[in-house]
């Protein structure tokens, strides 16, 4: 089970720590292979690896990413920012 | 070599419960994709499908007996067997289907898991599963040759109507009843479809630029294939002919398509037909809507006939991506348009996607006598049949 999110905004290093440890864990690549800027193509990560990660990430975090927004997630960065904008909306 | 001639149709789909129907809504243009009704949906991400209202199939004990799917193929097959007469003992059954008896499933597993129930139904099994249309229309009418039943995800019913024509020409039988059905929306099944994010949110726009996805429809396609000389002995009425069957597997990825292994297929159906390209003037096309299968498919289509650019729909537009039904659904759409002298549109059209080449029929039928069609299913997991087909003449 992951932790229970702390009250307080996870910092963008934080978040990104797990976002990139949610993706190692389900594309079987080791966390080193990961940098804050990686992109899927490069990383050889394909749709069908693309719709397990954001199953991952919503579970990671208890969001519900919507299909329009899944289609422009193409790298770390983009995850990042979707994952925050969805986390702020939930605390809101 | 034998000729198989088709000596009947049925169907049940969204846009048409029986072939008449059918048949106008596909000259129409006019699409079965509305709010699903038959299950809660509020909760998905997606709520239009493309349903089969009011479907009702079945003495009382048949309806106790078998699931939603397997009713359907048996009204399909009732409406293809209303002409037939048939060696019961020279006569094989081969049906498709990709999900089985998932209604009861469903409800079963809920009553499992939800409701801690201890005991099943005792028609659980039977009524699950994917060989039960099978069953049925051997049953019902007395067919005792070959019967069983083909799994191949959205290949399911050209794998089925194929290797029955190959039966009948190769003499195993003189007569087959196949196609294939099922019955899509139980919330299980919708789940799993939306996890997979390819579903359309409104409608379905093969061969569109900035397509939304696919749409799933429901229901049933039967034909009757008949050695020829021997319909023709008896004066059946010949709906058209199978003239080539062709397979393949991509050997590539579980869901995206490789366009090789497109290529081969309808390369294969070709040469078992002992057709040219040039004479095909049609293919209804696997078309799914989806961003990743229509790019592929226009792209192995103009590999294959280059520039003799046949004419391509997707019938899936109006009747919905039916999974194991829909090689036998757009087999009866393409057979039913070519004897009635059009070519069925893709409806909901928009703005053709660059990366989807070639002629495709959009928003109205087209009124030109083809002789020669092809129809595609490319099933996830790569495994591709394609139906030659040929107009009764």
């Amino acid at each position: 089970m992951s932790p229970a999110l702390s009250p307080q905004p996870l910092t963008d290093d934080e978040l990104v720590a797990r976002i990139i440890a949610v993706i190692a864990q389900t594309t079987h690549k080791p966390v080193e292979a990961f940098q804050p800027d990686s992109t899927f193509e490069a990383l050889g990560i394909d749709s069908l690896d693309g719709i397990q990660i954001l199953f991952a990430l919503e579970q990671e975090f208890d969001i519900s990413i919507p299909d329009d927004e899944a289609k422009k997630i193409r790298a770390v960065p983009d995850v990042l920012a979707g994952v925050k904008q969805l986390l702020a909306a939930k605390h809101a | 070599m034998r000729r198989v001639a088709v000596t009947g149709l049925g169907v049940v789909s969204a846009i048409g419960q029986g072939v008449a129907a059918f048949r106008d809504s596909l000259m129409a243009g006019r699409s079965g994709i509305t709010a699903i009704e038959q299950i809660d949906v509020s909760k998905l991400k997606f709520r239009h499908g493309a349903e089969v209202k009011n479907f009702s199939w079945g003495d009382d004990r048949e309806r106790v007996l078998y699931d939603r799917f397997a009713l359907m193929a048996g009204a399909a097959a009732e409406e293809a067997l209303a002409q037939a007469e048939l060696p019961a003992d020279r006569t094989a059954v081969v049906t498709g289907s990709c999900l089985g008896g998932n209604h009861f499933e469903d409800q079963s597993f809920r009553e499992l898991y939800g409701e801690q129930r201890t005991r099943f139904n005792p028609l659980t099994i039977p009524r699950i599963m994917e060989n039960a249309p099978a069953s049925l229309i051997s049953m019902k009418w007395g067919f005792r040759g070959p019967a069983y039943t083909v799994a191949s995800a959205c290949s399911s019913s050209n794998h089925a109507i194929g290797q029955a024509f190959w039966m009948v020409r190769g003499g195993v039988v003189d007569a087959a009843v196949c196609g294939g059905s099922d019955a899509t929306f139980s919330l299980g099944i919708l789940r799993a479809w939306e996890a997979m994010r390819v579903v359309s949110p409104d409608t379905c726009r093969p061969f569109c630029a900035g397509r939304p996805g696919m749409i799933l429809g429901e229901g049933a396609g039967m034909l009757v294939l008949e050695e020829w000389d021997r319909a023709v002995a008896r004066g059946a009425t010949i709906y058209g002919e199978i003239c080539g069957f062709g397979m393949s597997a991509d050997a590539h990825h579980i869901t995206q398509p490789s366009g090789a292994g497109a290529v081969q297929a309808m390369r294969s159906a070709l040469a078992d037909g002992g057709v040219a390209a040039e004479a095909v003037g049609y293919i209804n096309a696997h078309g799914t809507g989806t961003t990743a299968n229509d790019p592929v498919e226009c792209q192995a289509i103009r590999q294959v006939f280059g520039s003799s650019n046949p004419a391509i729909s997707s019938t899936k537009s109006m009747h919905g991506h039916t999974l194991g039904a829909a090689g036998a659904i757009e087999a009866v759409a393409t057979l039913e348009a070519m004897k009635e002298g059009f070519l069925p549109p893709t409806a909901n059209f928009t703005t053709q996607d660059p990366e989807c080449p070639g002629d495709i029929i959009a928003h109205d039928a087209r009124l030109v006598p083809v002789e020669y069609a092809l129809s595609n299913s490319f099933a996830f997991g790569g495994l591709n049949a394609v139906l030659l087909l040929r107009t009764a003449r």
